[in-house]
């Protein structure tokens, strides 16, 4: 196999992989993980410090 | 036993330091500006030459300023979204001091006239190693601090940091291959063709990985907490994170269009460029309809006019960049003002504003208070920074669709119309307009760097933030 077929699979695998990406952030099945990912950066206490 | 505080030293240390180097690196950038109108403005001394003071600005503004910039918010965040304390402290302070000795090293080695050449990768090789062992530390750190995260999920912030992380060492590592001849001199390890590819792979992937992918990660965090509202599309982040990553590493070609490299590799990094359009545009849109539903914000919180004018300039110049890449577009573009247009308004609406934004949301948050000690003081500092950076781009566009007109105009017999001579005597009054937008922006640095002052003056050291005990999610 020479350079230029193997550039070609790994093209096209990594096309299937981006539309398996695709599919898989937008699956149905998928959201609420996705939505409790989104709530990450508000899940603190309301006293971050200890106040002086 | 298990840290119950979150490490704030390492955050603040490059906090700081980021507002001390973007000083810095946009004084030197005003001086150049200035050199550009009045040659002689340093007396000929050789190490403020502009050769010397460019690589100089550039290494400052990117990697001293952007580059403590992600430090700092990188850290935070990965902390802060995955709610574990960094593996290790005095890891973190060895990152630190790690790359604070980096900067001065290349602030000394490159006005002494030393370099290799390359353009954003010019330090030596001694300083190359030195830079590598820094980042893998840093990337021990942060992927590290991930493994131990006591929430589920890895918030999407982190995989732009993480990807930035990889491929800055994969692209360093690789650029800066070379044999040296001396303590202080080196050759590329790569040839003619070859090397100009290498080098451009590195240099669009810098911008696209350092100065966007990384960027993103700020927004990805900031953007929602200053807004007080989850990113519009999580979803969307996913697919904008893959579709970045999948397209960006091609489109370095688009440095090379009209040289000796095939024409095949041209077109195909032209191809790769337009493609980026789509992903850049869908993490432009996930940031700004963040806000939907509180757009009222906008009129009154000055963070948040940083952030979401950052976005804007971001759509703008991802917009411009594809546009510049086209051959025909570039035959015009390329080797003029209009690039150096293009590039600040990526690096100062962009890079700099969503830097800025983050550090004015940071550092009352480091020194124990609600907000900055004057929020009026931001909002000046806004709308310097804003006109500053819209003189410097206009005034660039306008200098580079001129000069790119003049050098190709040609008489009926074939001959030029212009010498090169009469361009650059056509490129003063732009040049003067560029100086007043780049010093109005360092200006608004300096009014930054007063209003920090007071904040730290008036505040107190946090060293005990606390890490929440129960996991929600």
């Amino acid at each position: 196999m020479d350079a230029g077929v193997i550039g070609s699979i790994v093209t096209v695998v990594l096309f299937v992989l981006f539309i398996g990406i695709v599919w898989w952030a937008y699956h149905r099945g998928n959201r609420k993980r996705f939505e409790e990912a989104a709530q990450l950066p508000f899940q603190e206490e309301d006293h971050e410090t200890r106040r002086p | 036993m298990e840290a119950t505080t979150y490490n704030y030293k390492v955050v603040r240390q490059f906090a700081i330091m980021t507002v001390v180097w973007g000083i810095v690196g946009m004084l030197v950038g005003v001086i150049i500006a200035a050199q550009l109108i009045w040659p002689d403005i340093t007396y000929g001394i050789e190490w403020l030459s502009y050769g010397r003071l460019r690589p100089l600005h550039t290494n400052a503004v990117i990697f001293a300023f952007g580059g403590c910039a992600l430090f700092a918010t990188s850290l935070y965040v990965v902390q802060r979204t995955c709610q574990a304390r960094l593996i290790s402290d005095g890891l973190a302070s060895f990152v630190f001091w790690g790359w604070q000795l980096i900067i001065v090293l290349a602030a000394v080695t490159l006005v002494l006239g030393i370099t290799s050449g390359k353009e954003y990768a010019e330090l030596e090789w001694p300083i190359d190693i030195l830079i590598a062992v820094v980042w893998v530390a840093y990337a021990v750190l942060f992927f590290g601090t991930i493994v131990k995260r006591k929430t589920k999920y890895i918030y999407v912030a982190n995989w732009f940091y993480g990807a930035f992380i990889i491929t800055v060492a994969l692209l360093h590592i690789v650029n800066s291959m070379a044999f040296p001849v001396s303590w202080l001199k080196s050759y590329s390890m790569y040839a003619g063709v070859q090397d100009a590819m290498v080098q451009w792979w590195y240099g669009h992937n810098a911008v696209g990985f350092f100065l966007t992918t990384a960027f993103l990660g700020m927004m990805y965090y900031f953007v929602p907490k200053q807004a007080g509202r989850p990113i519009y599309s999580y979803r969307l982040s996913i697919v904008h994170f893959w579709a970045l990553n999948f397209i960006y590493m091609w489109a370095g070609p688009h440095h090379l269009l009209y040289t000796a490299l095939p024409d095949w590799t041209q077109s195909l990094g032209m191809l790769f460029s337009l493609m980026l359009i789509a992903p850049s545009w869908g993490g432009m849109i996930n940031g700004i309809m963040t806000l939907s539903g509180a757009w009222h914000k906008l009129r009154t919180d000055p963070i948040l006019k940083f952030l979401i004018t950052a976005l804007s300039f971001y759509g703008m110049s991802t917009f411009e960049g594809p546009m510049m890449s086209v051959k025909t577009v570039n035959a015009l573009s390329h080797y003029t003002e209009w690039t150096i247009g293009h590039v600040h308004s990526g690096a100062l609406g962009w890079v700099a504003m969503i830097s800025i934004g983050s550090l004015y949301y940071l550092i009352p948050r480091l020194f124990g208070r609600e907000e900055m000690w004057s929020v009026r003081l931001i909002n000046v500092h806004f709308w310097w920074s804003t006109i500053g950076v819209v003189l410097y781009i206009a005034s660039m566009w306008i200098a580079g669709v001129a000069q790119g007109l003049m050098w190709r105009a040609t008489n009926e017999d074939g001959t030029l119309t212009y010498s090169f001579a009469q361009s650059v005597n056509a490129m003063y009054p732009f040049y003067t307009i560029r100086l007043i937008g780049g010093a109005m922006f360092f200006a608004g640095m300096l009014l930054m760097a007063y209003n920090v002052w007071k904040t730290v003056a008036a505040g107190r050291v946090v060293n005990d933030a606390r890490i929440p005990e129960t996991v929600h999610a």
